[in-house]
């Protein structure tokens, strides 16, 4: 009689634990999520049901429509913006991949005396603020003759993804056992051989959450596209949308957040696909710092 | 002595040349567009160059003095530490709600995923451009159902960023809610490396949900929770987006943080010189945050 007392109780204790916890998981991902439910809705609404302050704005009077969708893709330079963001951000996920690979191996598994000390004054560089170094960069890309053009963010953005990607990385090879490029070695690899044929296949999960990191990290970036880039043929998304879609006090409200939905649900599909390698590499780098 | 597998004398001197080979361009480019644009800051602040005079001539401490005779940039200084230690805090503590609440067997977590992730991936200043029309001070939902639940008259609606201390409020919640996400996944790596016979043990013992976390998860996720909160402070106290988004560091500088000023005064003023002064006066600040939070967490992981 106890026995079942104690056991329904139990039972009990956990069905509501179940509820608390599906009732807080729901609850963030509404906090998450609500600002872009919320642009949704407004990118697909008509105006005169939009701009009624009498109407429930979270339902639909009028029926949905598409027209502003077809505005923004049509008669703005948003594809032109989405287009620049695309291919600034591939160039910079391979001017990074390509620099931070080698380097992240090296700091990890080739135990120079120097390497421990490269690796934390690696991850002080990024705690620079873009802040400080915008105003002498605008000399630097101005001397290059490399201003109001795109390409001045392929060669800006890799000197913030590379470091952070370098760090990302040394978790990732510091994880592959040991064993296993001792034996490339005993088997007559040089050490190049045993890093590509190797190391490099083993930190594959690893680059591609660089990939992930780097192309977020160029697409966020606002300081030095706002500074360096103004016409509007060259601008990127994180700065073409909150401008020029906004003429003098008049927002394209309906374009304007179905610009931010087009942008944000991709980016975060891809990268929550990536979530779990991406966990796993992060670890690795974080214990490894400053040792 | 052992004597050495002969490939190691091979290797050893391939190794230190490989080292360098793959270590001096990235060091080459940090060099030219991290390390030199720092001295080049430091001295441009010691000068007074602008965009309308650009010879350099040497001023010594004028800009710094210029700058901490500004009441705006007082302003800016003590908004910047007030919203970073707020935004930290606020993230932090949210964070490690989240990251719990991801591992957890939820229906639909695919979705709840996605969901709870959107914040960080998205490009800040989309994300600040869906809160500007959420904040609306005709159109926002939510005065919409403050009105509806009567917690507003009838036609009342809040002007969320045109009072000093609301708009302010604002600027720290996207702040927290945009940063929540990443201390989330970098504490879940934290979170994911706890091996499962810890938690077993403790289970074993008899210890509730509430006990595990309290008296095991939490310490032991420690070091990388200082971790998120370091990278959390570097992100909030050096953004500009949120801000000249939101509020364009109104309504009469309530919101202005350094970044933005910087940004103001440097580009928009052209006063490269007095812009970098106040940019620089976080940098200290930071690197000593960021030594302190390393140190302190390379102590807990030890002991």
């Amino acid at each position: 009689m106890a026995a079942s007392q104690v056991r329904r109780r139990r039972i009990r204790r956990r069905r509501t634990g179940r509820i608390l916890v599906h009732a807080m998981a729901y609850g963030a991902a509404l906090i998450g999520a609500g600002p872009f439910a919320w642009s949704l809705l407004t990118a697909v609404k008509l105006n005169r049901d939009l701009y009624n302050p009498t109407h429930n704005p979270l339902w639909f009077h009028d029926p949905p429509t598409l027209d502003h969708v077809r505005y923004l893709l049509r008669h703005t330079a948003f594809p032109t913006f989405a287009w620049n963001t695309t291919w600034t951000g591939a160039l910079v996920v391979a001017a990074t991949l390509l620099f931070a690979v080698p380097t992240g191996y090296a700091l990890a598994r080739l135990n120079r005396p120097w390497t421990a000390s490269l690796g934390t004054a690696i991850f002080l560089v990024y705690l620079i603020p873009p802040s400080v170094l915008f105003l002498p960069l605008s000399e630097v890309v101005s001397r290059l003759g490399l201003q109001d053009s795109a390409w001045s963010l392929v060669l800006l953005y890799p000197a913030v993804t590379i470091p952070v990607s370098v760090w990302l990385l040394m978790g990732y090879f510091k994880a592959v056992p040991g064993q296993l490029e001792e034996q490339a070695l005993v088997d007559g690899c040089s050490r190049l051989g045993a890093f590509r044929r190797v190391m490099l296949p083993m930190a594959i999960p690893g680059m591609v959450a660089v990939v992930v990191l780097a192309f977020i990290l160029s697409a966020s970036e606002y300081l030095y596209a706002l500074a360096f880039v103004s016409p509007t043929a060259q601008k990127v998304v994180s700065t073409g949308v909150p401008t020029e879609l906004i003429r003098g006090d008049l927002f394209y409200w309906q374009s304007l957040q179905a610009a931010v939905v087009l942008v944000a649900l991709p980016i975060a599909v891809v990268f929550n696909h990536l979530l779990a390698r991406f966990v796993v590499g992060f670890t690795a780098g974080t214990m490894g710092i400053g040792k | 002595m052992v004597t050495r597998a002969p490939y190691r004398r091979r290797t050893a001197e391939q190794d230190t040349f490989l080292a360098r080979l793959f270590v001096l361009p990235t060091a080459g480019y940090v060099i030219v567009l991290v390390a030199v644009p720092v001295a080049l800051a430091v001295a441009y602040a010691l000068s007074d160059v602008t965009v309308a005079a650009p010879r350099y001539d040497w001023v010594g401490i004028a800009n710094f003095a210029a700058v901490l005779k500004d009441q705006v940039f007082w302003r800016a200084l003590t908004n910047t530490l007030v919203f970073t230690t707020l935004t930290t805090l606020v993230a932090v503590v949210g964070g490690s709600v989240v990251a719990r609440l991801l591992f957890a067997k939820v229906f639909g977590r695919r979705v709840v995923r996605v969901c709870v992730l959107l914040p960080w991936t998205t490009p800040v200043t989309l994300s600040s451009v869906s809160w500007l029309w959420l904040l609306d001070p005709v159109y926002s939902p939510l005065d919409w159902v403050g009105r509806q639940t009567g917690l507003l008259g009838t036609g009342a609606s809040v002007n969320w960023l045109g009072r000093p201390t609301l708009a302010a409020a604002c600027i720290v919640a996207v702040q927290a809610w945009r940063l929540t996400p990443l201390t989330a996944v970098i504490i879940m790596t934290g979170l994911a490396a706890i091996p499962a016979s810890v938690r077993e043990a403790a289970r074993m013992d008899g210890a509730g949900p509430l006990r595990r976390t309290l008296s095991i998860t939490v310490p032991l996720t420690l070091p990388v929770t200082a971790v998120a909160a370091l990278f959390c402070a570097v992100f909030s106290a050096t953004d500009m987006a949120v801000v000249r988004i939101l509020t364009n560091g109104g309504p009469t500088h309530a919101t202005e943080v350094v970044a933005s000023w910087a940004f103001a005064k440097g580009i928009d003023g052209g006063n490269l010189s007095e812009g970098t002064a106040a940019a620089l006066f976080l940098t200290p600040v930071l690197l000593a945050a960021a030594l302190a939070i390393l140190r302190a967490a390379r102590r807990v992981e030890l002991r």
